[in-house]
């Protein structure tokens, strides 16, 4: 064959390739989520939310409008750029209806910019960074599950009332660390609690021992745990090891079921944390936590639960609106309830956010643990609008 | 209370010990990888994941047969070894000879395997050990609390570290295996099977990684990642005291803990690259390394 007419049989071959699938998008319904697969977040959302969303794809019949849905998943190694590029491929090429973001702050913040470029309605599930919503806050972003603001207002203004005064945080040093000991410094001082230090520690440090002795150098009643995934897990297990826990009460500012679950109840004993969604709250949380279960062999977390609802708010606000135009399905979501296994009356605020009842959890001790998987105990149930707080100003979408 | 630079003398000692340990493992772990590049030229970048491999092997061995800890002390070594001396006999032999580069590059591509499977297979999230109950407690030492279990790690690195290098520097067995690295075909006249004693250098000094993993199972999460981090700072270690020296390895590794935990207390956000620091001042001042020849 000679080179010009391979070039053309190429061509060819790519045009036959491309056609049907722009056909395909029209009468399909694309959701894709660009989350943590391989990293040390991967247990928190990963495959298990795409579990997840399959699952709430199959509860609301499989097809929307006529139109089949489909999932299309990808890893975004926790690198902002291959996040907000795989995020721009999939709006190009694949007719990208929503996406749904999990864990790390920092990736979710740049793919929220590719969102606003696009105007495709993007959910952040499992990023914690309060600022999605404040600074940059999109008009088709929508924080769901949980934020730093959240995770302060439940669990330091829970142990301030309990008499934890004084603080000293450990606190992991990058944007989503620094906001979280901003946010729960402030709950602190506004409960008449006082702030006594800080240490920065490098994400991923190998050895928390160190750092932990300066903390209990300050004297300080409360250690406040300002760091997640396995740096929460490991400076946790170094602070009982060294008698830290003895003296100073911990706080966990974020944790998840699967980290309770790898420290195990006799380390994690007494802890309070802040959860926006637990397996065994009620009939409806505990039948869902089953339903996963049998698949994936263990229970959800809040950000996988998050995850099933966030799927089926946008398929009902789509089959409400009657369309798939990004601008009406925003003005949906804004507009209407949510209530299925995750939350009851939550709503979309206008920047954003996800309103929804937190809940304020201490760790169960292995001896009032009566079968797998029973870990928290409930302390209080915070309402949406105390957990969550007012509308801060800082995104232009709402005004104080 | 006394005070040198308006630190406390009880938090300096405090970091002192916690320096030595974490001194201990990297002493541990750089002494593996400084065996096999000087023994074999091979730049181990899969060091981190044979780390973690040995801390599997010790949890998998407690969870599904029941092997205790002080079993697992030398069983998970002697298993993550072999699975070295394999990987050398299929993979590394045929390299020998090459760019080291390309070492340093299935080394590299090695570990992504194991640290991949392992995560696949176990999660993300990683596991407990528990500690071993003769070595539970903690020893009260006026100016801080340390735990018997760190207080062992100390002592069981320092006896594996300088053993090992008695074994190379001052025994026969020592004796073969550097010859084997200055003049292979002459040894090989010799009647000595230079190819098993590569392999089984490699062997152990995958082992070495796998000791040290089995030693922190206790005190951190068993993960898959558990190593990728700390292989790079054991690096610089290495490169600290001289690629390929034995003795050289081990002092820059204790020395280097110390260095690190003061460093925590001084400016706790520069911990992590203290160790760069100081290994860019060693190449601009003794290019070869503390203890490396020139």
């Amino acid at each position: 064959m000679k080179p010009g007419m391979l070039a053309l049989g190429i061509l060819a071959a790519l045009a036959a390739g491309v056609h049907p699938q722009a056909a395909a998008a029209a009468d399909q319904i694309v959701i894709g989520d660009i989350d943590d697969f391989s990293g040390v977040y991967a247990d928190v959302a990963g495959s298990g939310a795409v579990e997840a969303v399959k699952m709430a794809i199959e509860d609301f019949g499989g097809s929307v409008l006529g139109r089949k849905i489909v999932l299309l998943s990808a890893d975004h190694q926790n690198k902002p750029d291959i996040g907000a590029s795989k995020f721009r491929e999939w709006a190009d090429q694949n007719g990208l209806n929503v996406l749904l973001g999990g864990s790390n702050t920092g990736v979710s913040i740049a793919m929220a910019k590719v969102a606003a470029a696009k105007q495709i309605p993007f959910f952040a599930i499992g990023a914690g960074g309060a600022s999605l919503t404040n600074e940059d806050c999109t008009a088709y972003s929508v924080h769901y599950a949980y934020d730093t603001t959240a995770l302060a207002n439940g669990t330091a203004t829970t142990i301030v009332k309990n008499g934890g005064k004084t603080w000293f945080y450990l606190t992991a040093d990058y944007a989503f660390g620094t906001q979280l000991q901003t946010a729960a410094s402030k709950v602190v001082e506004s409960n008449g609690g006082r702030n006594i230090g800080a240490v920065r520690v490098p994400l991923g440090a190998s050895d928390f021992s160190s750092f932990l002795l300066q903390a209990q150098g300050s004297g300080a009643q409360v250690l406040g745990l300002a760091n997640a995934g396995t740096d929460f897990s490991n400076s946790l297990k170094a602070a009982n090891e060294f008698g830290i826990t003895h003296k100073m009460k911990p706080a966990a500012l974020l944790a998840f079921l699967t980290d309770i679950h790898s420290l195990g109840l006799q380390t994690a004993q007494g802890l309070y944390l802040t959860t926006g969604w637990y397996w065994d709250l009620n009939e409806q949380t505990r039948s869902f936590g089953k339903r996963y279960f049998a698949k994936m062999k263990r229970m959800p977390t809040m950000d996988q639960s998050g995850y099933y609802s966030a799927t089926l708010t946008y398929l009902k606000a789509v089959k409400a609106t009657g369309t798939t135009d990004s601008a009406k399905v925003m003005a949906e979501l804004k507009k209407m309830k949510i209530n299925d296994i995750f939350t009851q009356n939550g709503y979309i605020r206008a920047d954003g956010v996800m309103i929804h009842d937190m809940f304020v959890m201490q760790v169960k001790s292995p001896k009032e643990s009566k079968y797998p998987w029973d870990y928290y105990r409930l302390v209080k149930q915070m309402p949406g609008e105390e957990a969550f707080g007012p509308i801060t100003g800082l995104c232009p979408l709402a005004r104080k | 209370m006394t005070e040198i630079l308006g630190v406390p003398v009880a938090v300096i000692l405090g970091q002192l010990m916690l320096g030595l340990v974490n001194g201990s493992f990297y002493a541990l772990l750089s002494l593996g990888l400084a065996v096999i590049f000087g023994l074999m030229g091979v730049v181990n970048f899969a060091h981190g994941a044979f780390y973690a491999l040995g801390a599997f092997a010790a949890l998998l061995g407690l969870q599904w047969l029941g092997i205790n800890y002080w079993a697992a002390l030398v069983l998970a070594p002697l298993a993550v070894g072999v699975v070295g001396v394999v990987c050398e006999r299929l993979l590394l032999r045929r390299l020998r000879g090459l760019d080291p580069l390309y070492g340093l590059l299935l080394t590299f591509g090695l570990a992504l395997v194991i640290e991949g499977c392992l995560q696949e297979r176990f999660g993300a999230s990683g596991q407990t050990y528990p500690v071993p109950a003769a070595l539970e407690g903690a020893f009260n030492l006026g100016f801080m609390i340390l735990p018997v279990y760190r207080g062992w790690v100390i002592v069981v690195s320092i006896a594996v570290c300088f053993s090992t290098w008695f074994i190379i520097e001052r025994t026969r067995l020592g004796a073969t295996l550097r010859a084997a690295t200055e003049n292979a075909p002459l040894l090989q006249a010799f009647g000595v099977n230079v190819p098993l004693i590569v392999a089984l250098t490699y062997g152990g000094g995958v082992a070495l990684a796998a000791l040290a993993g089995v030693l922190s199972a206790p005190i951190i999460l068993v993960s898959a990642h558990m190593g990728s981090s700390l292989v790079i700072v054991v690096f610089a270690v290495v490169v600290i005291g001289g690629m390929g020296s034995i003795l050289g390895s081990i002092v820059s590794g204790l020395m280097l803990g110390v260095v690190e935990g003061f460093t925590k207390v001084l400016y706790p956000e520069a911990s992590n690259v203290v160790i760069f620091v100081v290994m860019a001042l060693v190449l601009i001042l003794r290019p070869a390394g503390l203890f490396g020849k020139e």
